[in-house]
C-alpha cells in the first residue's frame, strides 16, 4: 500500500483516461501532462496505461508499506526521500517504511510519481483516473491507501533520463477550430499575434487567459468539444479544455490544441505566458 | 446515391465534425443518430472511435491516432450514400417521477407566474408531454431535452447559482432538464427526480440516450421518498418500472 499522510495541495490518481463514454457526458481526464506521465511509466518498464500520482502546486507526503521501485516527472519539485533530496527522472528502490516527501514545485504546475507496475486502485468505466461524477472523490484525502504490487527484484534497464523540461515552453501548437472562419482578421490577428498570460482560473476542467479578444455575436448551438478546445465566450474570454472538461459547449471553437500544446499547457500557472502557434492548416471543409 | 445533407469539418488532428442544417427537429436527430449507428455497426473500428451526437452535430473522435482527413471525408460522403435512412432506429420513451413541492422547486412559484400559469397549471403543461433528447453533455449523464413549447420557455436565471442539488429539474428557453449530480446552473429549478440518470456503478451508466422521449409524471413526496430509498439501496428497477412505455 501506499500510504497517504498529507495530500498535498491537490492529488489524483490518473492514467491513460477513460474512453467510449463521452457521449454520455463523461470527458476522457487521464495525466494532464501526458508526456511526463509516459516518461515515468518508460523509466518504471510500466504498461502505457498504468496509473500514477499527479500532484499540482505542492505535492504529497507518502509512505510505502512494501518494497517496489518509483520514479517522477514533470514539474520540477521539492522531494526527499527519508530526509534526503532525491531527483525527478530516476528510478528508486524503497523499502517497507520508507517516506517519500514531495514539497513545493519550484517550476511547472504538475509533477508526476508512479511506481512499478502502476498503482493498482479500482477500476471505474475502464479507467483508474479521478474524476467526481465516476470515482468516491476528485482528489486524495490523508489516510487514504493505494495498493500496488510489491516488488523486489527488478533490474531497470534504465536508471536515469535527461529532464525534458516541458514546463519551459511557451509555444502552444494549434488548429483552426470549427467556428475559426467566423472570426474576423482583427481577431484572428491578435489570436496568434499576442502572447496571452494564465489567469486564475485552472484546474483539471479548464483553464482560462486573461488577455480577452474583441467582443462577439457569433452564434453557437450546442456542440461536442474536447481537451484543448479553445473556446471564445461573448464577451471575448478564451477558455481552453482540458482533460476533465465538459463535453460539450456552447461558446465558439476557435482553435483545437495539439496534444503536446495540452502537455505544455497543463505545466503553466497563473501568470505564465503562452503563444498560440498556427499549426498550418487553413481550415479545412470538406 | 443519397447527396449528404452535412459539411464536414477537421476539428484539430484527431476529430471531425459533421453539421447537418441547424434545424432543431426530430428528422434531423434521427437522420444524424441513424447515420451514427451505421457508421458504428458498419463502417468504423469501434475500438478507435467514439461518437457524440447533440442537435444537428455528430463529431467523431478518433482516441488513438492522427486522421487522413481527405480520405476520411470521401469514405463519409461514399457511407452516407451507402445508408440506408434511419430504417431501423427505435426510440424510448422513458417516464421520470418528479415532485414539484416547493422545497425542491425553489424557482416554481416563479416561472409559473411569469408564465401567467397556475402552479397546477404549470405542472400539468410539464408534465403532458414528452420532450426528446437531443444529446447528453456539460455533465455526466446530462439530458438536453428539447421541444418545450412557447407556452413554457422562460429565460435562465440571471445570476446562476452556486449549487443546484443533484436531481433537480430546470427550465430555460426552450430547453428543459435533470442536473444528474449537484453542480452550478443558471436553469430555473421547479422540482426534483429521485432517480439518478447517471450510475457509475453500471456499465453503461446512463441508459437514456439521444434520440430517446423523456416524460415528467408528478408524484407526492411519499413516493418521492420510496423511490430515493429503492434508488439509493439498488434495488430501483429503472427499466422495468419506468421503461419502455410504449410496451
Amino acid at each position: 500500500m501506499l500510504k497517504v499522510k498529507d495530500p498535498g495541495f491537490y492529488t489524483s490518481v490518473q492514467d491513460l483516461g477513460r474512453y467510449g463514454y463521452r457521449h454520455m457526458g463523461v470527458p476522457p481526464s487521464g495525466a494532464l501532462d501526458q508526456a511526463a506521465a509516459a516518461r515515468v511509466n518508460h523509466l518504471l518498464e510500466n504498461e502505457d496505461s498504468a496509473a500514477l500520482l499527479e500532484m499540482t502546486m505542492h505535492g504529497a507526503v507518502l509512505e510505502f508499506t512494501e518494497p517496489t521501485y518509483f520514479a517522477l516527472s514533470g514539474a520540477l519539485m521539492e522531494v526527499l526521500l527519508n530526509g534526503e533530496p532525491i531527483e525527478e527522472e530516476q528510478v528508486y528502490k524503497v523499502e517497507q517504511g520508507d517516506e517519500l516527501d514531495c514539497r513545493h514545485i519550484r517550476q511547472g504546475l504538475r509533477a508526476y510519481m508512479g511506481v512499478r507496475g502502476g498503482l493498482q486502485t479500482d477500476k471505474r468505466l475502464g479507467s483508474r483516473s479521478y474524476f467526481l461524477a465516476v470515482t468516491k472523490a476528485r482528489k486524495l484525502s490523508a489516510h487514504e491507501e493505494l495498493p500496488y504490487k510489491p516488488c523486489e527484484a527488478y533490474e531497470p534497464r534504465i536508471l536515469k533520463l535527461s529532464p525534458a523540461r516541458l514546463y519551459k515552453e511557451y509555444k502552444l501548437e494549434a488548429f483552426p477550430g470549427p467556428e475559426y472562419d467566423l472570426l474576423n482578421q482583427k481577431q484572428r490577428e491578435l489570436l496568434f499575434g499576442k502572447e496571452f498570460h494564465l489567469a486564475k482560473e485552472h484546474d483539471r476542467m479548464a483553464c482560462q487567459l486573461q488577455e480577452n479578444l474583441p467582443a462577439h455575436d457569433i452564434p453557437m448551438i450546442t456542440s461536442a468539444t474536447l481537451p484543448g478546445t479553445v473556446q471564445i465566450t461573448p464577451s471575448g474570454k478564451l477558455i481552453i479544455l482540458l482533460r476533465d472538461g465538459q463535453t460539450t459547449g456552447g461558446y465558439p471553437r476557435i482553435l483545437q490544441l495539439s496534444e503536446r500544446a495540452l502537455n505544455i499547457l497543463a505545466q503553466k500557472r497563473f501568470g505564465d505566458s503562452v503563444r498560440f502557434i498556427s499549426a498550418g492548416h487553413t481550415s479545412r471543409t470538406f | 446515391m443519397n447527396v449528404p445533407p452535412f459539411r464536414i469539418k477537421a476539428f484539430g488532428p484527431q476529430a471531425v465534425l459533421l453539421e447537418w442544417p441547424a434545424r432543431l427537429d426530430a428528422e434531423t436527430l434521427s437522420d444524424l443518430l441513424g447515420f451514427t449507428d451505421y457508421l458504428k455497426t458498419r463502417c468504423l473500428d469501434s475500438e478507435h472511435w467514439e461518437y457524440i451526437p447533440i442537435y444537428h452535430s455528430l463529431t467523431l473522435v478518433n482516441r488513438v491516432e492522427q486522421v487522413d482527413m481527405n480520405e476520411l471525408g470521401r469514405n463519409l460522403k461514399q457511407w452516407y450514400g451507402d445508408y440506408p435512412g434511419p430504417v431501423g432506429f427505435q426510440p424510448e420513451e422513458w417516464e421520470l417521477p418528479v415532485c414539484y413541492e416547493s422545497d425542491f422547486g425553489p424557482d416554481l412559484e416563479a416561472v409559473a407566474s411569469r408564465l401567467n400559469l397556475s402552479v397546477d397549471a404549470l405542472i400539468r403543461a410539464h408534465t403532458s408531454r414528452p420532450f426528446r433528447v437531443y444529446g447528453i453533455g456539460f455533465l455526466p449523464g446530462f439530458l438536453y431535452l428539447g421541444d418545450v413549447p412557447e407556452s413554457l420557455q422562460v429565460p435562465r436565471k440571471e445570476s446562476p447559482r452556486l449549487k443546484v442539488a443533484k436531481g433537480s429539474v430546470g427550465l430555460a428557453g426552450k430547453q428543459t432538464g435533470v442536473y444528474p449530480q449537484d453542480s452550478p446552473g443558471g436553469w430555473n429549478i421547479i422540482g426534483n427526480c429521485p432517480i439518478p440518470l447517471f450510475d457509475p456503478k453500471q456499465d453503461p451508466p446512463c441508459l437514456i440516450g439521444a434520440g430517446d422521449l423523456v416524460r415528467f409524471r408528478a408524484v407526492s413526496r411519499a413516493e418521492y421518498d420510496l423511490h430515493k430509498i429503492e434508488a439509493d439501496v439498488g434495488v430501483y428497477d429503472f427499466k422495468k418500472k419506468y421503461g419502455n412505455a410504449k410496451g
